[in-house]
């Protein structure tokens, strides 16, 4: 039985199957309440499938999942907005309309929510393109609109998607840094999933690593390195060693 | 320039094929009755311009009116069996099976029920143009992608909020194009309630000219009606590129 969690992400035993192909497999995973998790594993372990099955979207085969203590799909759509692994970004609304998409589904009005969405948007340095149409920006900039989408539903979970996985470098660390000190100023219960250890390590508290598909958890760390300075950081010895079991585990 | 360079192609055919029609008219002693000159079609079009004009304007009420019920009625028809499958299954199979009956059959019908005025000839229209909005329209509807519905529901969005901010505008460029299909029937239609009973209309001078061997007449109503089409397909097309500019960028 899952505990009455006050808040939080609670997994039971889920398993999760489409016909035969097992996606997941008996994960059992603990978030806690305005803490960033992060869930890393090979291409196709269903990392994409635990974020839906989180955000009420889809329902597991087996298992139980609570979020905040709410286990009902609706109930767990309230409360969760999920960033999408492709940015899914309506064509037919400019870059600051659809940042601003779930204002509007509020309730808000169009105007109202254009400029509530405004500040965020200029925060996240898309500012001068705001009325830009979605085929004109770049896939970084996609991205973080989508981003700017998903924060602006506030909801009190966060289910991101690789959420900086079309970014160079550059503008990763950026966002990065930038994700890891907004929700220190404004903490929101984070699953974050991502394919790169070293971001996981650096934006998380902590890491869940699964195996290949069936997925499962096969180790969970310990993470919290971000904060710090970066290159000091990367080359530290925990970081060095949590990295180490890190790709261990995935291999 | 490369833009007139394309335009220009498609009248210097236009040209050699009404050059062709002349020539062998001439050459050959065609008489009138059996097959006008395009420059005899040309002197009637200008000799009766007050006559065509006043029928090419009957004629165009008429479809415009009857294309818009069909618009208005077919999106209807489509909202509602995109949103209950029982509808569907109630409805869209025998709507199908309908378009077998030829409105040709029916048209005598109609006019016996609604008599000689414009009300059996906006009927006639609409139902030939009812067919070919609703099935693009609700094939609009069924494409819309379910990742896009999925995310608006993480982002407080109601059922009236996604059918207004992903389903309709999803489905416009499938709507224009069975506007477009509609567009190109309803000259047609018209032309086919006009013949069935009517004493005014480019149907009514087609049926005198043709009574009375009077084939430039005939010829000259059928270069209006052509027009008429081209108008209303023109119109569309118009309309299309400027509410769904994004349609063109995206896949
Ligand atoms: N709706 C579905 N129907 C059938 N199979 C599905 C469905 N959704 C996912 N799968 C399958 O479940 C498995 C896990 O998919 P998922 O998208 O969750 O993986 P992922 O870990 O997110 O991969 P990636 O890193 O490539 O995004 C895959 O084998 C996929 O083909
Ligand atoms: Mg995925």
């Amino acid at each position: 039985m899952a505990s009455a969690a006050p808040g939080g992400i609670d997994l039971e035993g889920v398993t999760k199957r489409f016909g035969d192909l097992v996606a997941l497999e008996d994960v059992s995973l603990r978030v806690p309440a305005d803490g960033v998790t992060g869930i890393v594993g090979p291409s196709g372990c269903g990392k994409s499938t635990l974020l839906e099955i989180v955000a009420g979207l889809e329902q597991p085969t087996a298992g139980t999942v609570s979020v905040e203590g709410a286990s009902t799909p609706g109930a767990r759509l309230e409360r969760c907005a999920l960033m999408p692994q492709s940015d899914l970004l309506l064509p037919w609304r400019d870059a600051l309309g659809n940042a601003s998409v779930a204002l509007e589904n509020a309730g808000g009005g169009r105007r109202r929510a254009r400029a509530e969405a405004a500040p965020l948007f200029a925060r996240l340095g898309l500012d001068g393109f705001e009325r830009r149409r979605t085929w004109e920006l770049s896939g970084g900039m996609r991205q973080r609109v989508a981003f700017a989408r998903t924060l602006l539903a506030g909801k009190d979970v966060l289910l991101l998607d690789e959420p900086f996985g079309a970014l160079d470098a550059i503008t990763r660390a950026e966002l990065q840094e930038w994700l890891t000190d907004a929700l220190r100023v404004e903490p929101r219960t984070t699953v974050l999933v991502t394919h790169d250890v070293e971001e996981a390590l650096l934006v998380c508290d902590r890491v869940a690593v699964m195996s290949a598909r069936p997925g499962r958890v096969v180790l969970e760390l310990d993470a919290g390195f971000g904060g710090g300075e970066r290159a000091a950081t990367i080359a530290s010895p925990p970081f060095l060693e949590a990295r180490r079991r890190a790709l261990e585990a995935l291999r | 320039m490369s833009r007139v360079r394309a335009q220009l192609a498609w009248m210097v055919v236009l040209a050699a094929l009404v050059a062709a029609w002349q020539a062998y008219v001439r050459l050959r002693g065609v008489p009138q009755y059996v097959l006008p000159a395009p420059t005899d079609v040309g002197r009637t079009l200008w000799d009766e311009r007050g006559p065509l004009a006043s029928a090419g304007g009957v004629t165009a009420r008429e479809m415009l009116a009857g294309f818009a019920l069909a618009l208005g009625f077919g999106v209807a028809a489509a909202i509602a069996l995109h949103a209950s499958a029982t509808v569907r299954r109630a409805v869209y199979p025998l709507l199908v099976a309908s378009q077998s009956v030829p409105v040709v059959a029916i048209a005598p019908i109609l006019v016996i029920y609604l008599g000689f005025g414009l009300a059996p000839k906006l009927v006639i229209v609409a139902l030939v143009c009812f067919f070919p909005v609703t099935v693009a329209a609700l094939d609009g509807f069924r494409s819309v992608d379910p990742e896009h519905v999925r995310v608006m529901r993480t982002l407080r969005a109601s059922r009236t909020a996604i059918f207004r901010r992903v389903e309709l505008p999803w489905a416009l460029p499938s709507m224009f194009t069975g506007m477009r299909v509609a567009a190109s029937y309803a000259a047609v239609a018209a032309l086919f309630a006009e013949y069935a009973g009517s004493g005014s209309g480019l149907g009514d001078a087609m049926r005198e000219g043709t009574a009375q061997y009077d084939a430039p007449l005939v010829g000259a109503a059928v270069v209006v009606l052509a027009g008429l089409a081209l108008a209303l397909f023109g119109a569309v097309t118009l309309i299309e590129r400027l509410t769904i500019p994004w349609s063109r960028r995206v896949e």
